[in-house]
C-alpha cells in the first residue's frame, strides 16, 4: 500500500468515526427535546446569512493568499475569537453595531483579498479576530427556541470551520496567475457585497 | 431505568446506557477527545498514559461523586477545562509527561464526580453505568490518540490542531451557556 493510500485510508476512518460519533440523527437513541434541532440549527446558521458566508470564506481566501502559517492560523483564530464573542452575547454583554461590524468584516476581508494585503501575521490575526467578535456575538444571541445550546454551538463552530476550509480550497488557485486574478475578483465581490450589507445596516 | 441525567435509555442495561452516555453528552465527549488529541500529538507514551489514567480517574471520580455530597459548579469548571485542553491541542504545546497525566487525572476526577453526583439519584445500575462510561472513554482515547500519534505528514498535525481549536471554541460557548444558566 502506498503512503498516499495509507493516509487516505486513515483519514476516511477518522471521518467515518467522527460522523458516527457526532451526527445526532444516528448517534442518539432517543432525541430529547431540541438536541437534534440544536446541532442542525447551529450547523445551518452560518450559511443562513450571506454576510456570514462571505466573511468566513474570505478568511480562508486571505489565508490561502498569505500562505502558511497564516493559511491555518487565521481559520483557527476566527472560530476561537468568534466563540468568545458568542459567549459575550450569551451572558448579556451588549455590543453596539453588530450588523455594521459584520458588514465591515466583509468589506475589510474582501479588500484584503482584493489588494493581496500582506501585513505581519499578528496584525492579520488581530484583524480577523476583531471581526470574529461581531459574528460570534450575533450567533450567540440567535439561538432558536427549544434548541440545545451546546449542540447548537458545536454545530456552528463546525460549519464556520468548514466555510474557512472551503475558502482555503478555493484559494489554492492562487498558485496560478489566472487564479490570482480570479481571487482578487472574488475579493472585490465580497467587498462590494459588504458595502451593500453596510447600507442595509445603516438604513 | 434512566441512570444518568443526560443518558438515553438504550434498553440494553446500565452498562450500555453508560457506554452511550459519553457519545450523547458533548460536555463529556469533547474534553476527552481534546485530551486524546493532545496526548497523540505528544506521542505514543503519553497516549498510553492517558489511555489508562483517564478512565481510571473517571471511575474513581464517579464513586467519589456517588457517595459524597459535592456541590461544585461542574458545568463551569468542565467548560473551562474543555477550553484549556482544546487550546493546548491547538497550540501543540510541549508538555512533560507528568503534566499530561495530571490533566488526565484532573479531567477524569472532575467529570467522574459530575457523573457520580447524577448517579446518586439512581437506585441501581450505577456500577454498570460507570463501567460503561469508562470503557467508552478507553475506546475514544485509544482511537484518537493512536491515530494522531501515527500521523507523519506535517499538514495532518495541523488538521489535528485545528480540531483542537474547534473544541476550545465549543468549550467557550459551553462556558457561556453555563454562566447564563447559573
Amino acid at each position: 500500500m502506498t503512503l498516499r493510500s495509507r493516509i487516505a485510508h486513515r483519514v476516511s476512518r477518522i471521518v467515518s468515526f467522527l460522523l458516527l460519533a457526532l451526527w445526532p440523527a444516528q448517534a442518539f437513541a432517543h432525541v430529547r427535546g431540541g438536541e437534534a434541532t440544536g446541532f442542525l440549527s447551529g450547523l445551518s446558521h452560518p450559511v443562513s446569512g450571506l454576510d456570514h458566508v462571505l466573511a468566513m470564506i474570505a478568511v480562508g481566501l486571505w489565508g490561502a493568499q498569505l500562505g502558511p502559517p497564516a493559511m491555518w492560523l487565521l481559520p483557527v483564530t476566527f472560530p476561537m475569537v468568534m466563540a468568545f464573542g458568542g459567549t459575550l452575547g450569551l451572558v448579556g454583554v451588549k455590543l453596539p453595531g453588530i450588523e455594521v461590524g459584520i458588514a465591515l468584516s466583509a468589506i475589510g476581508l474582501g479588500a484584503a483579498v482584493l489588494f493581496e494585503a500582506r501585513p505581519k501575521l499578528w496584525i492579520a490575526a488581530a484583524l480577523v479576530g476583531f471581526f470574529a467578535i461581531f459574528h460570534g456575538h450575533a450567533h450567540g444571541t440567535e439561538l432558536p427556541a427549544g434548541a440545545n445550546g451546546v449542540l447548537y454551538s458545536i454545530g456552528f463552530v463546525i460549519a464556520t470551520g468548514l466555510l474557512h476550509a472551503t475558502g482555503i480550497g478555493i484559494g489554492l488557485i492562487h498558485r496560478w496567475p489566472a487564479g490570482r486574478t480570479a481571487l482578487r475578483v472574488a475579493g472585490a465581490i465580497v467587498a462590494f457585497a459588504g458595502l451593500a450589507f453596510l447600507w442595509q445596516a445603516l438604513t | 431505568m434512566v441512570v444518568l441525567a443526560h443518558i438515553m435509555n438504550t434498553g440494553l442495561g446500565p452498562f450500555y446506557d453508560g457506554l452511550a452516555h459519553l457519545f450523547l453528552t458533548p460536555e463529556d465527549l469533547l474534553p476527552v477527545i481534546a485530551l486524546a488529541l493532545l496526548a497523540g500529538l505528544r506521542g505514543p507514551v503519553d497516549g498510553r498514559v492517558v489511555l489508562f489514567a483517564l478512565p481510571g480517574a473517571w471511575l474513581a471520580g464517579t464513586f467519589i461523586g456517588r457517595f459524597s455530597d459535592l456541590h461544585l459548579a461542574f458545568p463551569i469548571v468542565a467548560a473551562v477545562l474543555t477550553v484549556a485542553l482544546g487550546a493546548l491541542a491547538a497550540a501543540d504545546r510541549r508538555l512533560p509527561l507528568a503534566s499530561v497525566a495530571g490533566l488526565a487525572i484532573a479531567l477524569g476526577l472532575l467529570h467522574g464526580a459530575w457523573n457520580g453526583s447524577e448517579l446518586s439519584r439512581a437506585r441501581s445500575g450505577a456500577l454498570g453505568s460507570a463501567l460503561g462510561v469508562a470503557c467508552a472513554i478507553f475506546v475514544v482515547v485509544a482511537v484518537f490518540a493512536a491515530l494522531v500519534s501515527s500521523l507523519r505528514v506535517p499538514w495532518a498535525r495541523i488538521v489535528v490542531r485545528v480540531a483542537g481549536s474547534w473544541i476550545a471554541a465549543a468549550g467557550l460557548f459551553m462556558l457561556g451557556w453555563s454562566l447564563r444558566a447559573g
